[in-house]
């Protein structure tokens, strides 16, 4: 049972880093490799409020969440903006660029240890329910996931913000001529996904550590969910990134030898079946 | 119809038809001498960096396989290293379980890349871009991973050790100064390129073009689409096979970096810095690369991925045809100069 929950915890990270790439990658079609760098920003941020300055834990998540964001405006302005029109390979080898880009500028601040994170004392330590041991940060993670994750579907499906965005990417043209302010909508949108990447950041610094390498490291983790959750679908994506959670803690303590192998297995084989993922809206694009 | 008429037919259609253009673009023009030339000049200007030269060459041909498939008929891959990978490996544990002799790991290297390419290949069939990227990546990390944990095998990040080359030809031992080592890669490279030269001008390469700019149009004009990717994919596979054959063999060691993902994309870097659908541009972007890497990665290694990145950015958004769409820009320039200087 302890295996299952840290596994269904281990999925919720997964899904808080990546939910923000599928904003950006499932709905706004834009092929953001350079989604771990958000990532990154987030746990540095977060480490350095709570290192160098002594700010709380819960407090320096609002401030991640404000910086990757206004981040993530001013890049959408200046650079991404350029490259919605451009082809799946463009938008592949620009954020590529970032990403290195990403990576040195954390080398030249921070230096390539791993940065460390103490959690304050009420989040630390396990308790013991019948079969299982919980422990407090992993329940932490699985409410935060559960509380994004509502609030995400419903502001996409229930508020006039999720249906202009929605509009906006399936036909951009048609919804400006309907009044929708198209450039505003995007801005929001991808702000909204950088911020969603920081937070994913900053609470997965205590469980997948943070480096300059981390862009890489866990990109391909970030890409299967949504690839194998469907384009666009936020509940789709937590699925998904609750089965890669329990298929990757359960696959490497019962058959360590495998590693990640089974993981990469689960993504081509959806992949070949349902190119459009498992939870999909059908239509690819 | 019978047979005669419709025989008369499709030469009438021929006949109609201006090759011109075709014809000419298959035909050797002076520039490409030239360029031939340097890595004959390269040898005696520069004796003291055969090494890197030698990389140059492995990198070049890694590139034109890239190009087949993603500048001829439009397949985009991040999991090229695959191929590179495989072929590495095959001629590294051949050599190291005794049958040394190059070109037989270069053939092994060619078998056994093709037939991952040829297999995997119906797996970049499926599905658009997005999928393909996917796929082909989440192919490469599979093979890394399996490289990786199978370490009696490989030696997993250890890397494969012990490889032992025997002359090339039975005649000549790969020295320390790498002299027999460039000759061969060059040697290599070339006979490859002119076998990519004339599939990229043949009727086959002319459907892959018609493949990326219309996949939907081209069965109308009897083509099997899916035939012909299969077709080039597996030649792609193949080629960077060989380019990681030559690398093991050149340096008698396997890293297991030579699966990993950031090599495929610096080589989709590499690339697209030169020019996609080019050969000359897959190879000139080569050659920028490796020196500009040879240069300022000595100053600083982590501060040249920092300007890596930026390169890639500023190419991507302002000079997407690379340095080939340079020089072409430029040639055109100075033709048309040359013309209206001609004229009185």
């Amino acid at each position: 049972m302890t295996v299952v929950f840290d596994g269904v915890a281990s999925g919720m990270l997964l899904f808080l880093i990546s939910v923000g790439l599928s904003v950006t990658l499932g709905l706004m079609n834009f092929v953001n490799l350079a989604h771990g760098a958000f990532a990154m920003l987030g746990g540095y941020v977060c480490v350095l409020l709570l290192n160098r300055l002594g700010v709380p834990f819960l407090v320096t998540l609002p401030v991640v969440v404000v910086v990757c964001a206004a981040v993530g405006a001013v890049l959408e302005r200046t650079l991404y903006r350029r490259l919605y029109g451009a082809s799946h390979l463009d938008q592949v080898l620009f954020s590529i660029g970032l990403v290195f880009m990403s990576i040195s500028t954390a080398h030249y601040f921070f230096g390539a240890q791993q940065q460390p994170l103490q959690l304050p004392a009420f989040l630390r330590g396990q308790f013991n329910l019948p079969g299982m041991d919980v422990g407090v940060y992993r329940l932490f993670l699985i409410v935060v996931g559960l509380v994004v994750a509502a609030g995400l579907q419903w502001m996409l499906t229930r508020t006039r913000f999720g249906a202009e965005l929605r509009a906006a990417v399936d036909n951009r043209r048609a919804a400006r001529g309907l009044g929708v302010n198209v450039d505003r909508v995007f801005i929001l949108a991808f702000a909204l996904g950088s911020a969603l990447a920081g937070l994913g950041g900053a609470l997965g610094v205590e469980t997948l550590g943070l480096d300059p390498e981390f862009p890489v490291k866990y990109i391909v983790y970030f890409l299967i969910v949504v690839a194998v959750g469907g384009s666009g679908n936020i509940l789709g994506s937590l699925y998904a990134s609750l089965i890669l959670g329990l298929t990757d803690v359960v696959g490497k303590y019962y058959l360590p030898q495998v590693g990640a192998f089974f993981i990469y297995a689960v993504m081509v084989v959806t992949l070949i079946f349902r190119p459009q993922g498992l939870f999909g809206r059908g239509a690819t694009r | 119809m019978s047979a005669t008429a419709h025989a008369a037919d499709t030469k009438a259609a021929t006949d109609g038809v201006d090759l011109g253009p075709i014809t000419r673009d298959a035909r050797w023009q002076p520039a490409e001498f030239v360029f031939w030339a340097l890595p004959v000049l390269a040898w005696f200007v520069f004796p003291e960096n055969l090494s890197l030269l030698t990389q140059i060459a492995i990198i070049a041909l890694f590139a034109v396989s890239l190009d087949l498939i993603l500048g001829y008929a439009g397949i985009v891959s991040l999991g090229h290293s695959a191929f590179f990978g495989l072929g590495a490996y095959a001629a590294g544990l051949l050599a190291k379980y005794g049958f040394g002799d190059p070109l037989l790991g270069l053939a092994a290297a060619v078998a056994l890349a093709a037939f991952a390419g040829f297999v995997t290949s119906f797996l970049v069939l499926r599905g658009a871009d997005l999928t393909r990227l996917m796929v082909t990546l989440g192919v490469s990390l599979m093979l890394y991973e399996v490289a990786n944990k199978l370490t009696d095998l490989t030696g997993g990040v250890d890397g494969l050790q012990g490889v032992e080359m025997k002359p090339l030809l039975g005649l000549f031992p790969f020295d320390i100064y790498g002299r027999t080592g460039y000759i061969y890669c060059v040697s290599v490279l070339f006979v490859l390129f002119w076998i990519a030269r004339h599939l990229v001008h043949s009727p086959f390469g002319l459907e892959l073009r018609g493949i990326r700019q219309n996949a939907l149009r081209m069965p109308a004009l009897g083509v099997p689409v899916n035939r012909r990717l299969v077709a080039i994919y597996t030649i792609g596979a193949a080629y960077a096979g060989v380019a990681g054959a030559l690398l093991t063999q050149t340096t008698q060691f396997v890293s297991i970096d030579v699966l990993s993902f950031p090599r495929s994309a610096e080589l989709l870097l590499i690339l697209v810095l030169g020019g996609t659908g080019s050969l000359y541009g897959a190879m000139l972007g080569t050659i920028v690369f490796m020196v500009a890497h040879y240069l300022l990665a000595d100053i600083n290694p982590q501060y040249w991925q920092f300007w890596l990145g930026l390169l890639l950015i500023v190419v991507v958004l302002f000079a997407r045809d690379g340095i080939m769409g340079g020089l072409r820009r430029l040639g055109a320039a100075l033709s048309a100069r040359t013309a209206k200087g001609a004229r009185p």
